[in-house]
């Protein structure tokens, strides 16, 4: 489907669901339309069910953060439709408290997607029957995709053999984490660069 | 004999995580009335190892070998889906030859997936020669794997833009000489399940997914092939080259574990027939040239020009270190893996690391739906449902 065809395809969509969809872009040949993160039910039930539309597949459920922004997640939705030949992307914005609804009774495929973005993002999900963690650990904390949730994570696992048991630590490493800024540090680098410290301060 | 019926309660299983039938490190929660199974919880995240939180961490090349772990069967298709979505971000298009090697490789992926979901599902409802005779075969395509990139599985050959090298005129002569002595493996495979009683007993009408259920479940590749639609990625949204492909779409009537079987069996052959289309092209005078975009800004420089050139030493320099920036923006691109579809949602900020990338990986939606298919189901057939939804936990947990 061309960008044009795509485009009359969103503004029909958004047209078609007032105050639910409220807008849509088209970039490198993929449809986006932002929707009301309350009213995704709705949104989803008209793409299914609309003859014009069809997207009768759900492909994926994800989140995206963005700590610096006052609602920090981007939900996103992939759906497919095999009749058009194409796919949507729906985008809602959420926060840790942003209850979004579950997408199950449209969809039963939503189950796991919506897990795994609890578990990852901490994206909160109501109606979900199951809302257990997916991915991480029995008993874990956090939820490790988050900007702000470090790499290294906090516990580490180790079998004790005098415990004769598997025993949780915290994260102890022989050598820190490296993070290499290779953008052009001597642009302007926000931190002292690597070997400036043993100059020691003029006189 | 007159039970209390209070006292009747249903029996609770652990499946795995260390199970031949479970295909990794599936813990499967049963619930049992008697044989039947009234309930599957599955527990996934064994295997979890946050591959997309260290991808955001590296750059576009570095992200690339975590690509093969995921589905470690077919490693460089999924390392094909990275690479679309990072060329469709930069605007860029592959070479000829480039994608003759990328359509060539992605098909011995497909057969080496298929062969091992066919054997190893024969050996899980009794059979035992044919994993012995499928391994051979896989073993001659790893090999194929190893001459092109170096090693086995984890092959890493793939490059946005391209692929890593060329690949050696004796290799493609030997790919070429291997493909009609495999059809008769296939041939052979066939002749030991497809009428056998017993692997037809325990799979046909076992199993069975209506079309409108695997659409709604988000199955994607032979789970809804088999399921009657003529859907797949290589032919209704074509990437590379596969447009100018000619080979067929095999679909399933019943949508159980027997259709599946057969498709993926077809799907061999005709993947054979997309491999010798490829070796004639690469062969063709067209299908010569370079097998990676011959822009600096993404691709290395060759070996000799750096001997010579201060401009490609410093281009080099500046790829292995800095990598690649990629514009800003969103994309998704999916490939028809050996499984179903297998996507990546890249998020680009326009640095050198993704700030982003979501791996949609086919088996996670097929597995989450058995605890529905396998409902009412015996226990022994939970094996059997396992084995051809193709789960493979390296993509599973990613």
């Amino acid at each position: 489907m061309d960008d044009a065809k795509l485009d009359a395809l969103g503004q029909t969509i958004v047209s078609a669901l007032p105050g639910a969809a409220t807008g849509h872009t088209v970039a490198f040949n993929q449809l986006t339309v932002d929707v009301e993160a309350v009213k995704i039910v709705e949104v989803v039930k008209y793409l299914r069910d609309d003859p014009n539309c069809r997207f009768v597949n759900i492909t994926d459920i994800t989140a995206v953060d963005y700590p610096d922004r006052e609602k920090r997640f981007d939900v996103i939705y992939h759906f497919l439709s095999p009749t058009l030949n194409t796919r949507i992307r729906l985008r809602a914005q959420a926060d840790e408290t942003t209850q979004v609804p579950s997408l199950i009774d449209v969809f039963p495929g939503a189950d796991w997607f919506e897990r795994e973005a609890y578990d990852l993002y901490g994206v909160f999900f109501v109606g979900h029957p199951d809302m257990r963690r997916l991915l991480t650990d029995y008993g874990f904390e956090g939820h490790p995709l988050r900007k702000d949730f470090p790499t290294t994570g906090f516990v580490e696992v180790r079998y004790d053999d005098q415990e004769k048991r598997v025993v949780y630590e915290p994260v102890r490493l022989n050598q820190e984490f490296r993070k290499f800024d290779f953008l052009s540090p001597w642009e302007g680098a926000d931190y002292p660069l690597p070997g400036d410290e043993k100059a020691g301060p003029k006189v | 004999m007159n039970e209390q019926p209070e006292n009747l309660r249903n029996f609770t299983i652990n499946f795995g995580p260390q199970h031949p039938a479970a295909h990794g490190v599936l813990r499967l929660v049963l619930e049992l009335d008697g044989e039947v199974v009234e309930r599957v919880d599955p527990h996934i995240g064994l295997l979890h190892r946050g591959t997309e939180k260290l991808i955001e961490q590296k750059t576009y090349l570095q992200a690339i070998p975590y690509f093969d772990r995921l589905d470690y069967v077919a490693p460089m298709n999924q390392e094909h889906a990275f690479c679309l979505a990072a060329e469709k971000l930069l605007g860029i298009e592959v070479p000829r030859r480039g994608q003759l090697i990328r359509v060539l490789y992605c098909e011995i992926g497909r057969i080496l997936s298929h062969l091992l979901n066919v054997t190893t599902q024969a050996m899980d409802v009794g059979a035992l020669t044919p994993p012995l005779w499928g391994f051979e075969e896989r073993e001659k395509l790893m090999v194929f794997y190893e001459r092109a990139s170096g090693s086995r599985m984890h092959a890493a050959f793939f490059r946005v833009g391209g692929v890593h090298q060329d690949l050696p005129q004796k290799l493609v002569d030997d790919i070429e000489a291997w493909c009609d002595p495999f059809l008769k493996v296939v041939d052979d495979l066939d002749r030991l399940l497809t009428a056998n009683r017993i692997f037809k007993q325990r799979n046909v009408d076992i199993g069975v997914v209506p079309l409108k259920e695997a659409w709604e479940w988000g199955f994607s590749g032979v789970m809804v092939r088999g399921s009657g639609a003529a859907w797949d990625l290589r032919k209704s949204q074509p990437y590379e080259c596969y447009a100018e492909m000619d080979f067929d779409i095999p679909i399933g009537k019943n949508g159980d574990c027997y259709d599946r079987y057969l498709i993926r069996m077809e799907e061999m052959r005709q993947s054979v027939r997309i491999m010798k289309q490829c070796i004639q092209k690469l062969n063709a005078p067209e299908g010569r040239g370079p097998v990676v975009v011959e822009d600096n800004k993404v691709a290395p420089p060759r070996r000799g020009e750096m001997k010579r050139s201060m401009e490609a030493l410093i281009h080099h320099f500046k790829l292995y270190t800095e990598g690649v920036h990629v514009p800003a923006g969103e994309v998704y691109a999916a490939v028809e893996a050996p499984k179903g579809e297998f996507g990546v949602y890249l998020v680009s900020d326009g640095t050198n690391k993704p700030y982003k990338c979501k791996i949609r990986a086919p088996g996670f939606a097929h597995l989450q739906a058995m605890d529905h298919i396998c409902r009412g189901h015996l226990l022994a057939d939970v094996s059997a449902i396992l084995g051809s939804l193709d789960i493979v936990f390296g993509e599973v947990d990613r």
